[in-house]
Protein backbone atom coordinates (compact mmCIF):
# COMPACT_ATOMS: atom_id res chain seq x y z
CA UNK A 1 0.00 0.00 0.00
CA UNK A 2 1.81 3.25 -0.75
CA UNK A 3 0.66 6.42 0.31
CA UNK A 4 1.21 9.70 -0.84
CA UNK A 5 3.03 12.35 0.98
CA UNK A 6 2.33 16.05 1.60
CA UNK A 7 3.81 18.51 3.91
CA UNK A 8 1.23 19.69 6.60
CA UNK A 9 2.43 23.13 6.16
CA UNK A 10 4.72 24.61 3.43
CA UNK A 11 8.20 24.59 3.63
CA UNK A 12 10.66 27.39 2.19
CA UNK A 13 14.54 27.44 1.27
CA UNK A 14 15.36 31.39 2.29
CA UNK A 15 19.52 31.44 2.63
CA UNK A 16 22.01 29.22 1.21
CA UNK A 17 25.75 29.24 1.59
CA UNK A 18 28.70 26.76 1.23
CA UNK A 19 33.00 26.51 1.24
CA UNK A 20 34.66 26.22 -1.75
CA UNK A 21 34.77 22.30 -2.07
CA UNK A 22 38.73 21.31 -2.51
CA UNK A 23 41.78 19.75 -0.90
CA UNK A 24 42.28 22.53 2.09
CA UNK A 25 45.42 20.76 4.55
CA UNK A 26 45.10 23.82 6.78
CA UNK A 27 41.69 23.54 6.97
CA UNK A 28 38.98 21.92 9.56
CA UNK A 29 35.11 20.89 9.11
CA UNK A 30 34.22 23.76 11.83
CA UNK A 31 36.32 26.64 9.91
CA UNK A 32 34.48 25.56 6.71
CA UNK A 33 30.99 25.12 7.84
CA UNK A 34 31.57 28.35 10.00
CA UNK A 35 32.36 29.91 6.50
CA UNK A 36 29.58 28.55 5.08
CA UNK A 37 27.07 29.39 7.86
CA UNK A 38 28.61 33.18 7.75
CA UNK A 39 27.88 32.95 3.95
CA UNK A 40 24.31 31.52 4.32
CA UNK A 41 23.51 34.66 6.43
CA UNK A 42 24.29 36.89 4.05
CA UNK A 43 22.49 35.47 1.36
CA UNK A 44 18.96 35.95 3.29
CA UNK A 45 17.99 38.76 1.70
CA UNK A 46 16.09 40.99 4.22
CA UNK A 47 18.70 39.57 7.00
CA UNK A 48 18.41 36.47 9.51
CA UNK A 49 18.74 36.16 13.02
CA UNK A 50 21.18 33.71 14.13
CA UNK A 51 19.27 33.63 17.17
CA UNK A 52 15.68 32.58 15.77
CA UNK A 53 17.22 29.27 14.44
CA UNK A 54 15.11 26.53 16.47
CA UNK A 55 17.84 23.69 15.64
CA UNK A 56 20.21 22.07 13.54
CA UNK A 57 19.91 18.75 11.46
CA UNK A 58 23.40 18.30 10.00
CA UNK A 59 25.11 15.37 7.69
CA UNK A 60 28.49 13.85 7.93
CA UNK A 61 29.48 10.70 7.10
CA UNK A 62 33.40 9.30 8.06
CA UNK A 63 34.74 12.31 10.06
CA UNK A 64 35.02 9.84 12.81
CA UNK A 65 37.35 7.46 10.61
CA UNK A 66 38.67 10.42 8.88
CA UNK A 67 39.47 13.00 11.48
CA UNK A 68 38.89 10.72 14.82
CA UNK A 69 36.04 12.96 15.99
CA UNK A 70 32.60 12.21 16.26
CA UNK A 71 29.48 13.98 17.37
CA UNK A 72 29.38 16.74 14.77
CA UNK A 73 25.98 17.84 15.57
CA UNK A 74 27.27 19.61 19.06
CA UNK A 75 30.96 20.49 17.46
CA UNK A 76 29.54 22.23 14.97
CA UNK A 77 26.26 23.72 16.89
CA UNK A 78 28.94 25.22 19.23
CA UNK A 79 31.22 26.61 16.37
CA UNK A 80 28.34 28.21 15.01
CA UNK A 81 27.10 30.00 18.39
CA UNK A 82 24.23 28.14 17.86
CA UNK A 83 24.31 25.84 21.03
CA UNK A 84 22.32 25.35 22.92
CA UNK A 85 19.57 24.45 20.43
CA UNK A 86 19.59 21.12 19.89
CA UNK A 87 21.69 19.67 16.70
CA UNK A 88 21.02 16.23 15.04
CA UNK A 89 23.65 14.35 13.02
CA UNK A 90 22.03 12.48 10.12
CA UNK A 91 24.25 9.64 8.29
CA UNK A 92 23.23 8.36 5.07
CA UNK A 93 26.51 7.53 3.52
CA UNK A 94 26.98 9.76 0.53
CA UNK A 95 23.42 10.70 0.78
CA UNK A 96 23.62 12.11 4.55
CA UNK A 97 22.77 16.03 3.89
CA UNK A 98 20.19 15.25 1.56
CA UNK A 99 18.78 13.44 4.93
CA UNK A 100 19.28 16.47 6.32
CA UNK A 101 17.10 18.40 4.77
CA UNK A 102 14.67 16.26 4.52
CA UNK A 103 14.86 15.85 8.38
CA UNK A 104 14.40 19.27 8.57
CA UNK A 105 11.32 20.18 5.91
CA UNK A 106 9.35 16.97 8.22
CA UNK A 107 9.91 19.01 11.27
CA UNK A 108 8.94 22.33 9.83
CA UNK A 109 5.85 20.42 8.53
CA UNK A 110 4.74 19.08 11.89
CA UNK A 111 5.05 22.62 13.03
CA UNK A 112 7.37 21.03 15.53
CA UNK A 113 10.18 24.15 14.25
CA UNK A 114 9.61 27.23 12.41
CA UNK A 115 13.48 27.93 11.34
CA UNK A 116 15.91 25.21 10.39
CA UNK A 117 19.41 25.39 9.78
CA UNK A 118 20.37 21.98 7.65
CA UNK A 119 23.76 20.90 6.20
CA UNK A 120 26.59 18.86 5.86
CA UNK A 121 30.44 18.42 6.04
CA UNK A 122 33.12 16.36 5.49
CA UNK A 123 37.10 16.62 5.89
CA UNK A 124 38.72 13.60 3.91
CA UNK A 125 42.24 15.13 2.51
CA UNK A 126 43.92 14.58 5.58
CA UNK A 127 44.09 10.64 4.92
CA UNK A 128 45.99 8.38 2.21
CA UNK A 129 43.80 7.80 -0.70
CA UNK A 130 43.81 4.03 0.50
CA UNK A 131 42.36 4.75 3.36
CA UNK A 132 39.83 7.25 2.39
CA UNK A 133 38.92 4.12 0.18
CA UNK A 134 38.60 1.57 2.69
CA UNK A 135 36.76 4.19 4.88
CA UNK A 136 34.28 4.96 2.28
CA UNK A 137 33.77 1.74 1.59
CA UNK A 138 32.32 1.13 4.85
CA UNK A 139 28.61 2.07 3.33
CA UNK A 140 29.40 -0.88 0.77
CA UNK A 141 27.81 -4.11 1.89
CA UNK A 142 30.06 -6.59 3.81
CA UNK A 143 29.90 -9.03 1.41
CA UNK A 144 30.98 -6.71 -1.57
CA UNK A 145 34.05 -5.80 0.85
CA UNK A 146 34.88 -8.78 1.34
CA UNK A 147 35.17 -9.82 -2.81
CA UNK A 148 37.65 -6.47 -2.97
CA UNK A 149 35.17 -4.34 -4.06
CA UNK A 150 35.81 -0.50 -3.62
CA UNK A 151 33.13 2.09 -4.36
CA UNK A 152 34.62 2.62 -7.96
CA UNK A 153 34.61 -1.11 -8.09
CA UNK A 154 30.84 -1.66 -7.67
CA UNK A 155 30.22 1.24 -10.24
CA UNK A 156 32.64 -0.21 -12.53
CA UNK A 157 30.91 -3.57 -12.31
CA UNK A 158 27.20 -1.68 -13.37
CA UNK A 159 29.36 -0.23 -15.90
CA UNK A 160 29.92 -3.58 -17.59
CA UNK A 161 26.01 -4.40 -16.99
CA UNK A 162 25.20 -1.38 -18.75
CA UNK A 163 27.73 -2.05 -21.71
CA UNK A 164 26.90 -5.25 -21.97
CA UNK A 165 22.92 -4.78 -22.25
CA UNK A 166 22.64 -1.66 -24.15
CA UNK A 167 26.06 -1.07 -26.67
CA UNK A 168 27.38 1.72 -24.80
CA UNK A 169 31.61 1.73 -24.58
CA UNK A 170 33.98 4.12 -23.06
CA UNK A 171 32.68 6.70 -25.41
CA UNK A 172 29.77 7.36 -23.86
CA UNK A 173 31.25 7.64 -20.02
CA UNK A 174 33.61 10.12 -21.80
CA UNK A 175 30.72 12.55 -22.63
CA UNK A 176 29.67 12.50 -19.39
CA UNK A 177 33.27 14.01 -18.39
CA UNK A 178 33.75 16.56 -20.81
CA UNK A 179 29.96 17.55 -20.41
CA UNK A 180 30.96 18.29 -16.86
CA UNK A 181 34.66 19.68 -17.25
CA UNK A 182 33.12 22.28 -19.29
CA UNK A 183 30.66 23.05 -16.40
CA UNK A 184 33.38 23.45 -14.01
CA UNK A 185 35.00 26.58 -14.98
CA UNK A 186 31.92 28.36 -14.53
CA UNK A 187 31.79 27.80 -11.06
CA UNK A 188 34.08 29.56 -8.44
CA UNK A 189 33.16 26.87 -5.59
CA UNK A 190 34.11 24.10 -7.98
CA UNK A 191 37.42 22.00 -7.28
CA UNK A 192 38.64 22.05 -10.48
CA UNK A 193 38.06 24.74 -12.80
CA UNK A 194 39.22 23.18 -16.18
CA UNK A 195 37.49 21.83 -19.21
CA UNK A 196 39.47 18.31 -20.22
CA UNK A 197 40.70 20.97 -23.13
CA UNK A 198 42.47 23.48 -20.64
CA UNK A 199 43.42 19.95 -18.53
CA UNK A 200 45.07 18.69 -22.11
CA UNK A 201 46.95 22.08 -22.58
CA UNK A 202 48.17 22.39 -18.71
CA UNK A 203 49.65 19.48 -19.25
CA UNK A 204 51.30 19.98 -22.88
CA UNK A 205 52.83 23.20 -21.25
CA UNK A 206 54.28 21.39 -18.36
CA UNK A 207 55.87 18.97 -20.39
CA UNK A 208 57.28 21.76 -22.51
CA UNK A 209 58.55 23.83 -19.62
CA UNK A 210 60.28 20.54 -18.26
CA UNK A 211 61.72 19.84 -21.46
CA UNK A 212 59.42 16.55 -21.48
CA UNK A 213 58.32 15.20 -24.70
CA UNK A 214 54.92 17.15 -25.44
CA UNK A 215 52.19 14.82 -25.50
CA UNK A 216 49.99 15.28 -28.60
CA UNK A 217 45.90 14.33 -28.34
CA UNK A 218 44.08 15.26 -31.17
CA UNK A 219 41.33 15.59 -29.63
CA UNK A 220 39.64 15.28 -25.45
CA UNK A 221 38.49 11.86 -26.15
CA UNK A 222 41.86 10.75 -27.53
CA UNK A 223 43.41 12.35 -24.16
CA UNK A 224 41.04 10.14 -21.98
CA UNK A 225 42.12 6.74 -24.25
CA UNK A 226 45.65 7.85 -23.41
CA UNK A 227 46.38 5.62 -20.04
CA UNK A 228 49.37 7.58 -18.96
CA UNK A 229 47.20 10.47 -18.99
CA UNK A 230 43.79 8.90 -17.92
CA UNK A 231 44.72 5.82 -15.76
CA UNK A 232 42.26 2.55 -15.07
CA UNK A 233 41.20 2.76 -11.15
CA UNK A 234 38.63 0.12 -11.82
CA UNK A 235 37.33 -1.27 -15.10
CA UNK A 236 36.15 0.33 -17.03
CA UNK A 237 36.24 3.55 -14.73
CA UNK A 238 39.73 5.68 -15.11
CA UNK A 239 40.35 8.60 -13.50
CA UNK A 240 38.59 11.04 -15.14
CA UNK A 241 35.42 8.92 -14.62
CA UNK A 242 35.63 9.28 -10.64
CA UNK A 243 34.99 11.94 -8.54
CA UNK A 244 37.21 13.39 -6.21
CA UNK A 245 38.14 13.48 -2.66
CA UNK A 246 37.09 16.80 -1.10
CA UNK A 247 36.88 18.49 1.77
CA UNK A 248 33.88 21.11 2.31
CA UNK A 249 30.58 22.35 3.63
CA UNK A 250 27.49 23.60 2.86
CA UNK A 251 24.57 24.66 4.38
CA UNK A 252 20.46 26.25 4.13
CA UNK A 253 17.95 28.02 5.87
CA UNK A 254 14.92 26.25 6.09
CA UNK A 255 11.52 28.39 7.25
CA UNK A 256 7.44 27.77 7.36
CA UNK A 257 6.27 29.14 4.16
CA UNK A 258 3.75 31.79 6.03
CA UNK A 259 7.13 33.69 7.56
CA UNK A 260 9.27 32.93 4.18
CA UNK A 261 8.17 36.77 3.37
CA UNK A 262 10.13 37.83 6.62
CA UNK A 263 13.31 36.63 5.23
CA UNK A 264 13.22 37.03 1.10
CA UNK A 265 10.14 38.35 -0.89
CA UNK A 266 12.15 35.37 -3.22
CA UNK A 267 11.97 32.32 -1.52
CA UNK A 268 12.14 28.62 -3.42
CA UNK A 269 9.65 25.98 -1.95
CA UNK A 270 9.68 22.46 -1.95
CA UNK A 271 7.64 20.78 -3.88
CA UNK A 272 8.38 17.05 -3.54
CA UNK A 273 10.31 14.92 -1.41
CA UNK A 274 11.42 11.35 -2.12
CA UNK A 275 13.50 8.85 -0.33
CA UNK A 276 14.09 5.19 -0.82
CA UNK A 277 16.26 2.34 0.53
CA UNK A 278 18.09 -0.55 -1.35
CA UNK A 279 19.88 -3.17 -1.75
CA UNK A 280 23.34 -4.56 -2.63
CA UNK A 281 24.97 -5.55 -5.37
CA UNK A 282 24.23 -9.55 -5.07
CA UNK A 283 20.41 -8.67 -4.40
CA UNK A 284 19.98 -5.96 -6.73
CA UNK A 285 17.12 -6.92 -8.87
CA UNK A 286 18.63 -5.01 -12.25
CA UNK A 287 22.32 -4.39 -12.40
CA UNK A 288 21.56 -1.46 -14.66
CA UNK A 289 19.38 0.56 -12.18
CA UNK A 290 18.98 1.81 -8.41
CA UNK A 291 15.71 0.50 -7.71
CA UNK A 292 16.10 3.00 -4.47
CA UNK A 293 16.67 6.00 -6.81
CA UNK A 294 13.02 4.72 -9.23
CA UNK A 295 11.01 4.61 -5.93
CA UNK A 296 12.42 8.07 -4.77
CA UNK A 297 11.69 9.78 -7.57
CA UNK A 298 7.77 8.32 -7.79
CA UNK A 299 7.48 9.32 -4.28
CA UNK A 300 8.61 12.81 -5.05
CA UNK A 301 6.82 13.08 -8.63
CA UNK A 302 3.77 12.15 -7.12
CA UNK A 303 3.93 14.67 -3.82
CA UNK A 304 4.86 17.12 -6.18
CA UNK A 305 2.05 16.50 -9.21
CA UNK A 306 5.04 16.60 -11.48
CA UNK A 307 6.50 14.40 -13.62
CA UNK A 308 10.19 14.30 -15.44
CA UNK A 309 9.30 16.50 -17.77
CA UNK A 310 8.51 18.70 -15.86
CA UNK A 311 11.85 19.08 -14.14
CA UNK A 312 13.57 22.14 -16.25
CA UNK A 313 17.12 21.15 -14.57
CA UNK A 314 18.85 18.96 -12.21
CA UNK A 315 21.68 18.03 -9.90
CA UNK A 316 22.36 14.05 -9.81
CA UNK A 317 24.89 12.07 -8.24
CA UNK A 318 27.54 11.79 -10.56
CA UNK A 319 30.42 9.89 -7.83
CA UNK A 320 31.00 8.34 -11.51
CA UNK A 321 30.61 9.11 -15.36
CA UNK A 322 28.38 5.88 -15.39
CA UNK A 323 26.21 6.78 -12.10
CA UNK A 324 24.84 9.96 -14.43
CA UNK A 325 23.58 8.31 -17.19
CA UNK A 326 22.00 5.36 -14.87
CA UNK A 327 20.45 8.28 -12.38
CA UNK A 328 18.90 10.26 -15.65
CA UNK A 329 17.23 7.12 -16.80
CA UNK A 330 16.22 5.82 -13.10
CA UNK A 331 15.01 9.32 -12.99
CA UNK A 332 12.69 9.15 -16.05
CA UNK A 333 14.44 12.23 -18.01
CA UNK A 334 15.46 9.50 -20.74
CA UNK A 335 14.57 5.67 -21.43
CA UNK A 336 16.60 2.69 -20.25
CA UNK A 337 19.71 2.85 -22.05
CA UNK A 338 18.63 6.04 -23.83
CA UNK A 339 20.47 8.34 -21.46
CA UNK A 340 23.51 7.85 -23.18
CA UNK A 341 22.57 8.77 -27.07
CA UNK A 342 20.71 11.89 -25.22
CA UNK A 343 24.19 12.81 -23.12
CA UNK A 344 25.94 12.33 -26.92
CA UNK A 345 23.90 14.78 -28.96
CA UNK A 346 24.38 17.65 -25.85
CA UNK A 347 20.70 17.12 -24.06
CA UNK A 348 22.56 17.25 -20.93
CA UNK A 349 24.79 20.48 -21.60
CA UNK A 350 24.22 23.76 -20.00
CA UNK A 351 22.06 25.09 -23.24
CA UNK A 352 20.70 21.81 -23.55
CA UNK A 353 17.23 20.91 -23.22
CA UNK A 354 17.61 19.17 -19.98
CA UNK A 355 21.19 20.15 -18.13
CA UNK A 356 22.23 18.07 -15.77
CA UNK A 357 25.08 18.68 -13.16
CA UNK A 358 25.32 22.41 -13.57
CA UNK A 359 27.72 22.92 -11.00
CA UNK A 360 30.13 20.57 -12.71
CA UNK A 361 28.42 17.81 -10.39
CA UNK A 362 30.81 16.03 -7.73
CA UNK A 363 32.71 15.01 -10.89
CA UNK A 364 34.09 18.90 -11.00
CA UNK A 365 32.37 20.48 -8.05
CA UNK A 366 34.09 18.15 -6.02
CA UNK A 367 32.15 15.72 -3.45
CA UNK A 368 32.74 16.29 0.37
CA UNK A 369 30.72 13.40 0.78
CA UNK A 370 28.48 14.65 3.40
CA UNK A 371 28.15 17.85 2.10
CA UNK A 372 27.21 16.99 -1.19
CA UNK A 373 23.64 16.44 -0.98
CA UNK A 374 23.17 19.88 0.42
CA UNK A 375 25.23 21.72 -2.01
CA UNK A 376 23.56 20.24 -4.88
CA UNK A 377 20.08 21.84 -3.57
CA UNK A 378 22.10 24.74 -3.21
CA UNK A 379 22.78 24.76 -6.81
CA UNK A 380 19.22 24.46 -7.55
CA UNK A 381 18.09 27.49 -5.14
CA UNK A 382 20.48 29.14 -6.92
CA UNK A 383 19.39 28.55 -10.60
CA UNK A 384 16.13 29.30 -9.43
CA UNK A 385 16.69 32.78 -8.16
CA UNK A 386 18.87 33.48 -11.32
CA UNK A 387 22.13 34.18 -9.31
CA UNK A 388 24.01 31.33 -10.56
CA UNK A 389 26.33 33.69 -12.57
CA UNK A 390 28.30 31.95 -15.33
CA UNK A 391 26.79 29.01 -14.89
CA UNK A 392 22.79 29.85 -15.16
CA UNK A 393 20.85 27.78 -17.46
CA UNK A 394 19.78 29.90 -20.39
CA UNK A 395 16.21 31.55 -20.44
CA UNK A 396 14.81 33.25 -17.38
CA UNK A 397 11.69 30.66 -17.25
CA UNK A 398 13.24 28.28 -14.78
CA UNK A 399 10.52 26.96 -11.85
CA UNK A 400 11.45 23.73 -11.22
CA UNK A 401 14.57 22.00 -10.74
CA UNK A 402 15.49 18.95 -8.63
CA UNK A 403 18.30 17.29 -6.79
CA UNK A 404 19.23 13.64 -6.51
CA UNK A 405 21.22 12.11 -4.00
CA UNK A 406 22.61 9.03 -3.73
CA UNK A 407 24.42 6.62 -0.81
CA UNK A 408 26.84 4.01 -0.15
CA UNK A 409 25.90 1.41 -3.45
CA UNK A 410 22.69 2.27 -3.47
CA UNK A 411 21.66 1.83 -0.66
CA UNK A 412 20.14 5.12 0.85
CA UNK A 413 18.59 7.74 -2.71
CA UNK A 414 16.99 11.11 -2.40
CA UNK A 415 15.03 13.03 -4.57
CA UNK A 416 13.69 16.20 -3.81
CA UNK A 417 12.03 18.74 -6.19
CA UNK A 418 12.25 22.50 -5.15
CA UNK A 419 10.17 25.37 -7.31
CA UNK A 420 9.84 29.00 -7.72
CA UNK A 421 6.19 30.11 -7.53
CA UNK B 1 25.27 -33.59 -1.68
CA UNK B 2 26.68 -31.37 0.51
CA UNK B 3 25.18 -32.51 4.10
CA UNK B 4 23.06 -30.02 5.97
CA UNK B 5 23.56 -28.88 9.04
CA UNK B 6 20.35 -27.24 10.11
CA UNK B 7 21.63 -26.13 13.65
CA UNK B 8 23.38 -23.44 12.44
CA UNK B 9 21.82 -19.82 12.26
CA UNK B 10 20.68 -18.34 9.06
CA UNK B 11 23.44 -15.49 9.34
CA UNK B 12 26.70 -14.12 7.92
CA UNK B 13 28.62 -15.77 10.70
CA UNK B 14 27.46 -19.60 9.53
CA UNK B 15 27.60 -18.21 6.11
CA UNK B 16 31.21 -17.66 6.37
CA UNK B 17 31.87 -20.53 8.25
CA UNK B 18 30.62 -22.85 5.16
CA UNK B 19 32.57 -21.48 3.00
CA UNK B 20 35.74 -22.45 5.29
CA UNK B 21 34.42 -25.63 4.55
CA UNK B 22 34.08 -24.87 0.95
CA UNK B 23 30.21 -25.36 0.91
CA UNK B 24 28.46 -22.15 -1.02
CA UNK B 25 25.05 -22.37 1.04
CA UNK B 26 21.82 -20.22 0.68
CA UNK B 27 18.61 -20.30 2.28
CA UNK B 28 15.35 -20.97 0.96
CA UNK B 29 11.68 -20.22 2.24
CA UNK B 30 9.87 -23.04 2.73
CA UNK B 31 6.60 -21.41 2.46
CA UNK B 32 7.32 -19.12 -0.92
CA UNK B 33 9.95 -20.80 -2.46
CA UNK B 34 12.41 -17.89 -2.74
CA UNK B 35 16.52 -18.51 -2.38
CA UNK B 36 18.49 -16.09 -0.70
CA UNK B 37 22.57 -16.19 -1.30
CA UNK B 38 24.02 -15.09 1.18
CA UNK B 39 20.50 -16.50 3.77
CA UNK B 40 18.46 -14.58 5.46
CA UNK B 41 16.51 -16.04 8.38
CA UNK B 42 13.52 -13.21 7.39
CA UNK B 43 11.91 -14.34 3.79
CA UNK B 44 12.07 -10.16 2.24
CA UNK B 45 9.13 -12.29 -0.57
CA UNK B 46 6.88 -12.99 2.04
CA UNK B 47 8.01 -11.79 5.45
CA UNK B 48 7.87 -15.17 7.15
CA UNK B 49 10.48 -16.85 8.76
CA UNK B 50 10.44 -20.56 7.65
CA UNK B 51 13.94 -20.70 6.44
CA UNK B 52 16.25 -23.59 5.96
CA UNK B 53 19.78 -23.90 4.32
CA UNK B 54 20.29 -24.65 0.90
CA UNK B 55 22.94 -25.76 -0.92
CA UNK B 56 23.97 -24.11 -4.32
CA UNK B 57 25.78 -25.97 -7.05
CA UNK B 58 28.71 -23.87 -7.38
CA UNK B 59 27.84 -23.21 -11.27
CA UNK B 60 26.90 -20.15 -12.40
CA UNK B 61 27.64 -17.17 -15.12
CA UNK B 62 29.60 -13.64 -14.83
CA UNK B 63 27.08 -10.96 -14.95
CA UNK B 64 28.91 -8.08 -14.13
CA UNK B 65 32.65 -7.19 -13.28
CA UNK B 66 35.42 -4.75 -12.56
CA UNK B 67 39.13 -5.43 -12.64
CA UNK B 68 40.56 -3.06 -9.93
CA UNK B 69 43.59 -1.15 -9.84
CA UNK B 70 43.27 0.92 -6.93
CA UNK B 71 42.38 -1.27 -4.33
CA UNK B 72 41.82 -1.46 0.19
CA UNK B 73 44.61 -1.65 2.12
CA UNK B 74 43.92 -5.07 2.64
CA UNK B 75 44.05 -6.23 -0.97
CA UNK B 76 47.41 -4.21 -1.51
CA UNK B 77 48.75 -6.00 1.41
CA UNK B 78 48.19 -9.09 -1.03
CA UNK B 79 50.37 -7.41 -3.58
CA UNK B 80 47.65 -5.92 -6.07
CA UNK B 81 48.07 -2.76 -7.41
CA UNK B 82 47.92 -0.40 -10.46
CA UNK B 83 50.44 -2.74 -12.48
CA UNK B 84 48.71 -5.94 -10.44
CA UNK B 85 44.74 -4.92 -10.88
CA UNK B 86 42.40 -7.77 -9.45
CA UNK B 87 39.21 -8.76 -10.77
CA UNK B 88 35.45 -8.81 -8.68
CA UNK B 89 32.12 -9.68 -10.32
CA UNK B 90 28.85 -10.58 -9.85
CA UNK B 91 27.84 -14.26 -10.93
CA UNK B 92 24.85 -15.38 -11.39
CA UNK B 93 24.05 -18.82 -9.93
CA UNK B 94 22.26 -21.57 -11.85
CA UNK B 95 19.64 -21.64 -8.78
CA UNK B 96 18.80 -18.02 -9.58
CA UNK B 97 20.32 -16.02 -6.88
CA UNK B 98 23.33 -13.60 -7.83
CA UNK B 99 26.63 -13.64 -5.53
CA UNK B 100 29.69 -10.95 -5.53
CA UNK B 101 32.78 -12.66 -5.57
CA UNK B 102 36.17 -12.77 -6.81
CA UNK B 103 36.82 -14.11 -10.23
CA UNK B 104 39.95 -16.20 -10.95
CA UNK B 105 41.23 -17.08 -13.76
CA UNK B 106 40.84 -14.20 -15.48
CA UNK B 107 43.81 -11.47 -16.95
CA UNK B 108 42.36 -8.12 -15.00
CA UNK B 109 45.56 -6.72 -17.01
CA UNK B 110 43.13 -7.37 -20.15
CA UNK B 111 39.66 -6.49 -18.89
CA UNK B 112 38.52 -6.61 -22.72
CA UNK B 113 38.89 -10.24 -22.56
CA UNK B 114 36.78 -11.09 -20.00
CA UNK B 115 33.35 -11.33 -21.36
CA UNK B 116 29.83 -10.91 -19.63
CA UNK B 117 27.94 -14.57 -19.70
CA UNK B 118 31.16 -16.84 -19.22
CA UNK B 119 30.42 -19.77 -17.76
CA UNK B 120 31.59 -20.15 -13.91
CA UNK B 121 32.38 -22.12 -11.43
CA UNK B 122 33.15 -21.56 -7.42
CA UNK B 123 36.53 -21.48 -5.73
CA UNK B 124 37.48 -20.44 -2.35
CA UNK B 125 40.43 -18.79 -1.46
CA UNK B 126 41.91 -19.44 1.81
CA UNK B 127 44.59 -17.24 3.88
CA UNK B 128 47.35 -18.03 5.91
CA UNK B 129 46.34 -15.16 8.42
CA UNK B 130 43.37 -16.04 10.07
CA UNK B 131 41.09 -14.02 7.71
CA UNK B 132 38.25 -15.90 6.59
CA UNK B 133 37.80 -17.23 3.11
CA UNK B 134 36.88 -15.13 0.38
CA UNK B 135 33.98 -16.68 -2.37
CA UNK B 136 35.56 -16.83 -5.91
CA UNK B 137 34.54 -18.02 -9.17
CA UNK B 138 36.46 -19.19 -11.83
CA UNK B 139 36.18 -19.61 -15.40
CA UNK B 140 35.36 -22.86 -16.68
CA UNK B 141 35.50 -24.20 -20.49
CA UNK B 142 32.43 -26.97 -20.61
CA UNK B 143 30.71 -24.66 -18.63
CA UNK B 144 28.75 -27.74 -16.75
Amino acid sequence: MSKKHKLSRGVAMVGAGMSPFGIFPDRDSKDLFTQAFNEMLASVDKGADPRDINALYLGNFTNDVFVQQSHWGAVLSDAIGLAPKPATRVEGACASSALAFREGVIAIAAGFYDVVLVGGVEDMSKQSTEKVAEGLALAASAYERHAGFTFPGVFGALATAYFHRYGATRDDLMNVTIKSHNNAPLNPKAQFQSSIKGVMASKSERAKAKGAPVPNWDDEKQFLADPRANPMIAWPLHLFDCSPISDGAACLLLVAEEIAGDFTDEPVYVAGLGQASGRGLHAAADLTSFEATRYAAKEAYDMAGLGPDDIQFAEVHDCFSIAELLHIEDLGFFDAGAGCKAVAEGATRLDGPKPINTSGGLKCKGHPVGATGTAQLIEVWEQLRGTAGARQVPGNNLRVGAAHNLGGTGGTCTFTILERR
Amino acid sequence: MIALNSDRPLNDHAFAQFLQEEKLMGSRCTDCGALFVPPRALCVNCHRTSLEWAPMNGRGTLAAFTCIAIGPPAMVAQGFDRDHPYCSGVVELEEGPRAVARIEGVDAKRPETIVIGMPMEVVFLHADDGTPTVLAFKTTTSGR
